[in-house]
């Protein structure tokens, strides 16, 4: 591989990776703490604002650090993707630019309100500012999952003269099939990490026997929203995902299961490494026949194997997309049963008791953010070689004026200068995790709105 | 056009943050009176940010070319005001929630430094543009940092015509910022606020003269859309109204009409750059045939029409967000606040 389209690719690779760990969380907390409020206001309870109000705290933090490492973001398209940018800018500058304009205007401003204005806010009105938050941080990561959506599978655009590609349709663009389905996929999955971080910090609480009351609540809450959104994260929209990779990338399916004869009635492979000389899979474990359900609802349907296309129409990297996939399947497997199992102890009131159980929960959090990380490797090896499907190739989208040495210097850069973030991260969560939400009753805290009791020292 | 005004607005608006940043060491002499500063652009710096973000993606969904071209040639400086901003952010947000000593000194550095840097690296960026980049026919580029800080055909970023044009940049945003400050604080930070812009008054006016004249110097066909279009000698008179108004308020303390023609003085500059150069967007250094101009960039009609409904519906929104939050936090911000709950 050229090595300036390699580094180009890694630092793109590491920021991305890097920025989603956070918007995943506040995408996931978003809609649980809009259900604290509601409780707060329906059960006319102090403690769920409590609880609405570490729960803010915690999403301050990370939308901090996702708008500090989401703008290389958006810049990176243009500084290391010219090319791209400039064949494809016309047609997905669109949904980039929607984001800004509606997304993060929205999100910022209400983040704003409902982080330093309770005491200026009525109830309600505060109510209102959690909503907003909620639908601005979901709409920036529908539009974001638009312009994925569109590099996936290319809609609603013509050829211009120049060779670019401009807007055809705007409504083709904002209403792909694939960016309805990967959307519903994402952010399931983004609720995921938020109600497994949320029963994480409960279970911690009520384990070390601190916060027991508000511990009860995360955990309450954390896992019955993880159970509901672990099943929808496999069924239906995992099911959705699937379906539209075999029909659109057909040859991305094949990688995921690193198929490579085209079979009738092909298996599902659980465990085993692909051969890539070989072309076989190393001590397999198979479900006969379930790939072919799977995909087309029929045990003997045929599914096409990488063996029908020419190598250099493959994704590069085989293995990699392949336990990616696996990974990301496993795990989601996983959630369900460590919920499924969570939810039966909470209905039989054992939970809090169950310490064994709680271990387990305080210690699954960080599975969530592997398994997103894993999906959306699985999205963009999948995609390769191509950066738009079918239209562009990756090797052709780079900027080819910016040499490997420059751009050597600015991952390092990046790299170094995101260890600081993490460093600072890890101790800032650390610390509200440690003050914990503050008690009802204290007498230090007689007014709604003081978020960062320390500042009062 | 709809660029210029986002750029423009985010010029006027995340200037003043970034003004009151780079002098955030100098003005405010203990915690309180820096917490002071903070707490006077916190609940708004982000919001400011913004409409980077905004101007990059029309930027990029209206002239692809230009976006692509720009952000791959000024790829060092561009990769390096994304670092200052992440700074300047750890720094603004992560002051309030370590609290004590060594901590507070290392992030008030951090944001005061990232703050004078990124005001230069602005300033230079416009400069590059007004002076022409080495564009080849295919409409890319790359400049180093710097070559031999001359002005000519291998261009560096730095050269001496932009390093003057980042310090027009440090100063007014210096002297916006204080302006800035002055309208929301009281006391102490409020007199030394006036003070600083009284002092850089004179330097910039001295260094705006200047910049005119390197910019005739380098770039004697500024003058052609003047002499096409006699309406253009507006700007520069509406520039020099400005700076005088500027001057009178100051001395009468009238803080809201000094602050304002500080606002009309960076308009009406960024508004003189774009006239001069219009309709290049990117000029060549190598060869005029060579330059950006919004017709070869633009992206086609329908993109644009499409684009113009929904831009138009998210500034309107936009706009009733950003009114109503200064409304809630408008007013002065006072030092003897210890406590408050923007927790700055």
């Amino acid at each position: 591989m050229d090595s300036a389209l390699l580094i180009h690719r890694l630092q793109f690779a590491f920021t991305i990776t890097y920025h989603y760990l956070f918007p995943q969380l506040t995408m996931g907390l978003a809609p649980l703490i809009v259900i604290l409020k509601t409780l707060a206001i329906k059960k006319n309870d102090e403690t769920y604002n409590q609880a609405a109000r570490f729960w803010a705290k915690i999403f301050g933090i990370n939308f901090v650090i996702g708008v500090v490492t989401g703008i290389p973001m958006e810049f990176q398209f243009g500084t290391n993707w010219s090319h791209f940018s400039r064949f494809a800018g016309g047609v997905i500058g669109q949904t980039l630019a929607m984001e800004g304009c509606f997304a993060f205007f929205l999100e910022s401003t209400f983040l704003g309100l409902f982080l330093y204005g309770e005491k200026r806010l009525s109830r309600g009105m505060h109510w209102f500012a959690a909503l907003m938050v909620f639908v601005g941080s979901w709409a920036s990561g529908f539009f974001i999952i638009a312009t994925n959506a569109w590099m996936q599978n290319p809609v609603g655009y013509e050829k211009a003269p120049d060779g670019s590609v401009e807007l055809a349709s705007f409504w083709s663009l904002v209403l792909n099939p694939w960016a309805w389905l990967q959307y519903a996929h994402n952010m399931s999955g983004a609720v995921i990490t938020g109600a497994f971080v949320m029963a994480a910090v409960g279970a911690f609480y009520v384990l070390s026997n601190r916060h027991v009351e508000q511990g009860r609540i995360f955990l309450r809450l954390g896992v019955i929203a993880g159970l509901i959104v672990s099943v929808l994260q496999l069924f239906p929209t995992g099911d959705w995902a699937g379906r539209m990779v075999a029909q659109r990338q057909p040859v991305t399916l094949a990688a995921m299961e690193a198929l490579f004869d085209t079979q009738h009635g092909a298996p599902l492979v659980i465990i085993g490494q692909p051969d890539m000389t070989n072309r076989t899979i190393d001590n397999p474990i198979l479900v006969p026949k379930m790939l072919s359900f799977l995909t087309y609802r029929r045990w003997n349907a045929e599914v096409k194997g990488l063996n029908e296309v020419p190598e250099r129409d493959w994704p590069q990297n085989i293995p990699l997309l392949y336990f990616a996939y696996h990974i990301m399947v496993g795990l989601g497997t996983l959630f369900i049963a460590v919920m499924a199992l969570a939810a039966l102890l909470l209905w039989r009131g054992k939970l809090y008791d169950a310490r064994w159980m709680l271990w387990i929960l305080m210690l699954a959090f960080p599975l969530p953010y592997i398994a997103n990380t894993a999906g959306w490797i699985t999205a963009e090896m999948g995609r390769q070689p191509w950066l738009v499907y079918g239209l562009m190739r990756t090797e052709e989208g780079f900027s080819k004026m910016v040499s490997a040495g420059n751009g050597w210097f600015t991952f390092l850069g990046f790299a170094g200068m995101y260890t600081v973030l993490s460093f600072l991260f890890l101790f800032l969560i650390h610390r509200e995790i440690e003050r914990g939400p503050a008690p009802v009753t204290a007498p230090a805290q007689p007014q709604p709105g003081q978020l960062r009791p320390a500042e009062l020292q | 056009m709809i660029i210029a005004v986002m750029v423009t607005v985010y010029v006027v608006l995340d200037g003043f943050d970034i003004g009151a940043g780079a002098v955030h060491l100098f003005i405010a002499k203990n915690d309180t009176e820096r917490r002071t500063i903070l707490r006077a652009i916190g609940p708004v710096w982000d919001g400011n940010e913004v409409w980077l973000i905004a101007a990059g993606g029309t930027l990029y969904f209206a002239f692809p070319l230009l976006y692509a071209s720009s952000f791959s040639g000024f790829y060092l400086p561009l990769i390096m005001v994304l670092w200052f901003l992440m700074l300047r952010g750890i720094g603004i947000e992560f002051r309030s929630h370590l609290g004590g000593g060594l901590w507070t000194a290392a992030f008030d550095f951090i944001f005061s430094t990232a703050s004078v840097l990124l005001a230069i690296f602005f300033g230079a960026a416009l400069g590059n543009v007004v002076r022409g980049v080495p564009l080849n026919a295919d409409g890319y580029f790359f400049e180093p940092l710097w070559t031999d800080f001359r002005v000519g055909v291998n261009n560096g970023i730095l050269d001496w015509y932009t390093v003057l044009t980042g310090v027009v940049a440090l100063v007014t945003l210096i002297v916006h910022g204080s302006l800035y400050l002055t309208i929301k604080t009281e006391s102490k930070v409020n007199s030394r606020s006036r003070r600083v812009a009284s002092l850089l008054w004179p330097a910039q006016v001295l260094l705006t003269i200047l910049s005119l004249v390197a910019t005739l110097y380098i770039r004697p066909d500024v003058m052609t859309n003047f002499s096409k279009w006699p309406v253009g000698y507006v700007i520069p008179v509406i520039v020099a109204g400005c700076l005088v108004y500027l001057f009178v308020a100051l001395r009468s303390k009238n803080d809201k009409g000094a602050f304002l023609a500080s606002c009309g003085y960076i308009v009406g500059m960024l508004v003189g750059a774009a006239f001069a150069l219009y309709p290049n967007v990117l000029p060549a250094s190598t060869n005029p045939a060579y330059s950006l101009t919004i017709h070869n960039t633009a992206t086609g009609a329908h993109g644009m029409q499409v684009g113009f409904v929904w831009w138009s519906l998210g500034m309107i929104l936009a706009a009733v967000y950003f009114v109503f939050v200064y409304r809630m936090f408008r007013g002065k911000v006072r030092v003897e606040e210890g406590a408050n709950e923007h927790g700055y």
